[in-house]
């Protein structure tokens, strides 16, 4: 599965590098590297906890940008009402301290994910992936129509959420935070793919019917993992709120869920670090392309279609091969 | 005569107008191997579906050690202590041969709702796998991924996997199909050995086996049981030689 996290050179290696981006990023002259990584780190966890329900658990869930939207509204929402010094429906007052809308947005995109995928998982499938996808669509005409909270445009928010004794409008000082909170998170991740849990998920993409014979109710399971992975998506939707300053429908449109589902392909399905690799690769190639061409997308498809029929399993497992280990 | 450990009762399905099982009454007593035989079509892979629960029957009532199971889900029902083998093998293909074993001990011991430990290091979970795989023969294989075994291996894990969720009753839905003759002999010592743990529903094509290993014998045909006795019973029945055993395929 992960045979990644088994070779802990290699990745407190990656961690280094890591650690030592932005000022590697300044010596090269290329400052902008450091907001090319926040991205990638941003989409990595987004695209991961997309790959917990679509690579180990085999439901193709096309409706993901809903919560990574739902995270982003959260952060927006809630510092327009502590701009506005308002409440929100009268109850909740606004605020910008990350410390709250984190949880607020894990909340939020949790329960999200429970209703969504409570009525979703009855069924399986391409009639599961079309039901997803409704309810992303559902969601973005939602925002799209709602123009309290900017409509069509978004909502602006002039100043990330503040963290206590951290200057969060430092680059270097996001960059940082996110990669702490990105570590935590593959952390619990790589926790769940290897627990009883992710057995039971992984066994059920196999051959669900054999795990129903062995008395496993899988109903349950699927719907924490999709729960679960909601919550991933919710996250990474808050921390790129945060980092944009600036939260729209985009971040909920149906092309969101596309482009996380082609990072998960592009890094490697069903492996713990593969959808972060591929976020890298997905962020870096448009970064790199779009400079060029503003047809970027072409070159993208061509380049996703190489590594769909030739890698057997996305970079990671080009990256496997290099090294002379067999995927 | 003690409590049969499965009773069926006036079991019927329809499938539109096709009567598939066709009011069906039969038992399985403690430490008995009921052999259900039948031609091709006679609807035993649709009674074993509607006993595991994923075809409800349309009447008639199916009772687990006295308990009504009828209305449970099939998780519900393995629970209580019922587990089958699949006629086409039905495992875990990506996991090891030792994986596709601790998950059955895993899912039997209780929930799975735990997300911290790494279950590949859990070492009573491997170590109780390994001695389901003994009584099966499978141990020195415990490492090799289920894609890479034969179809024999495939159908002993099959029943190493049955054996790991602890059952009461053991529904067997042609164990021996597929097997070549040396397997087959395997197969109905295997089974042999484990009667004096395990009931079991025999359901199997292979007259050999099925004679080697019932203590009674129930033929189905068109989905109604027309003979229920011993395997001499059986061998003398007119109706059953006119209906199965005269039409000179016994061995389909």
């Amino acid at each position: 599965m992960d045979k990644s996290i088994n070779k802990p050179f290699l990745l407190a290696g990656v961690l280094i590098v890591l650690v030592a981006l932005p000022f590697l990023a300044n010596a090269a002259g290329y400052p902008a590297l450091t907001s090319l990584a926040t991205r990638a780190l941003i989409y990595g966890i987004a695209a991961a906890s997309l790959n917990l329900v679509l690579g180990y658990g085999g439901m193709v869930s096309f409706g993901h940008a809903a919560f990574f939207g739902l995270g982003g509204y959260v952060v927006g929402i809630l510092y327009q009402h502590y701009t506005q010094d308002d409440m929100l429906l009268g109850l909740i007052p606004g605020t910008n301290q990350l410390l709250v809308t984190l949880p607020a947005t894990l909340l939020v995109s949790g329960l999200a994910a429970a209703l969504i995928g409570a009525l979703s998982l009855r069924t399986g499938g391409v009639q599961f992936i079309m039901i997803t996808l409704a309810f992303a669509q559902m969601l973005f005409f939602l925002f799209v129509s709602l123009k309290t909270y900017g409509g069509d445009d978004g909502l602006i928010i002039r100043r990330a959420n503040e963290l206590p004794g951290l200057n969060m409008r430092d680059k270097q000082t996001i960059y940082y935070v996110y990669l702490a909170i990105a570590a935590i998170f593959f952390f619990l991740l790589w926790r769940i793919v290897n627990s009883r849990f992710g057995n039971v998920l992984v066994g059920l993409r196999q051959n669900e019917r054999r795990m129903a014979a062995l008395g496993l109710p899988a109903y349950r399971y699927k719907l924490a993992a999709f729960v679960i992975s909601g919550m991933g998506a919710g996250l990474a939707g808050c921390l790129m709120a945060n980092f944009l300053r600036f939260a729209s429908p985009d971040m909920v449109h149906w092309t969101k869920s596309g482009e996380l589902m082609v990072m998960v392909v592009l890094g490697g399905v069903g492996t713990l670090f593969g959808p972060l690799i591929g976020a890298a690769a997905y962020t870096i190639l448009e970064a790199v392309l779009a400079s060029w061409t503003e047809y970027w997308q072409l070159g993208l498809g061509f380049i996703l279609l190489f590594v769909v029929l030739y890698t057997h399993g996305g970079i990671q497992a080009l990256f496997a091969r290099i090294g002379g280990r067999r995927p | 005569m003690s409590r049969p450990i499965l009773s069926v009762k006036g079991l019927v399905k329809r499938f539109g107008g096709l009567v598939a099982t066709d009011n069906v009454t039969l038992d399985v007593r403690p430490g008995e191997i009921h052999a259900l035989i039948g031609p091709n079509g006679a609807g035993k892979t649709t009674l074993i579906s509607q006993l595991v629960g994923e075809l409800r029957p349309d009447a008639g009532t199916i009772e687990l050690e006295g308990r009504g199971i009828g209305g449970l889900s099939t998780a519900r029902r393995i629970r209580l202590g019922l587990a089958r083998t699949f006629q086409i093998t039905c495992l875990l293909p990506e996991y090891s041969v030792l994986d596709n074993v601790a998950i059955a001990i895993q899912i039997r011991q209780g929930h799975s709702f735990r997300f911290w430990g790494n279950v590949r290091h859990d070492k009573a979970l491997r170590e109780a796998a390994i001695g389901f795989l003994d009584t099966i023969g499978l141990a020195p294989r415990a490492d090799e991924q289920v894609a890479n075994l034969s179809h024999g291996e495939q159908k002993q894990l099959e029943l190493a996997v049955a054996l790991a969720t602890e059952p009461r009753l053991l529904l067997l839905d042609e164990p021996m199909a597929g097997l070549g003759h040396t397997e087959s002999r395997q197969m109905v010592e295997l089974l042999k050995g484990l009667k004096s743990q395990v009931s079991m529903l025999l359901v199997e094509h292979d007259m050999d086996a099925v004679f080697a290993l019932a203590d009674r014998i129930s033929v189905l045909v068109y989905g109604r049981v027309i003979a229920t006795g011993t395997a001499g019973e059986i061998r003398d029945n007119p109706e059953v030689r006119a209906a199965y055993l005269g039409e000179g395929d016994e061995a389909c």
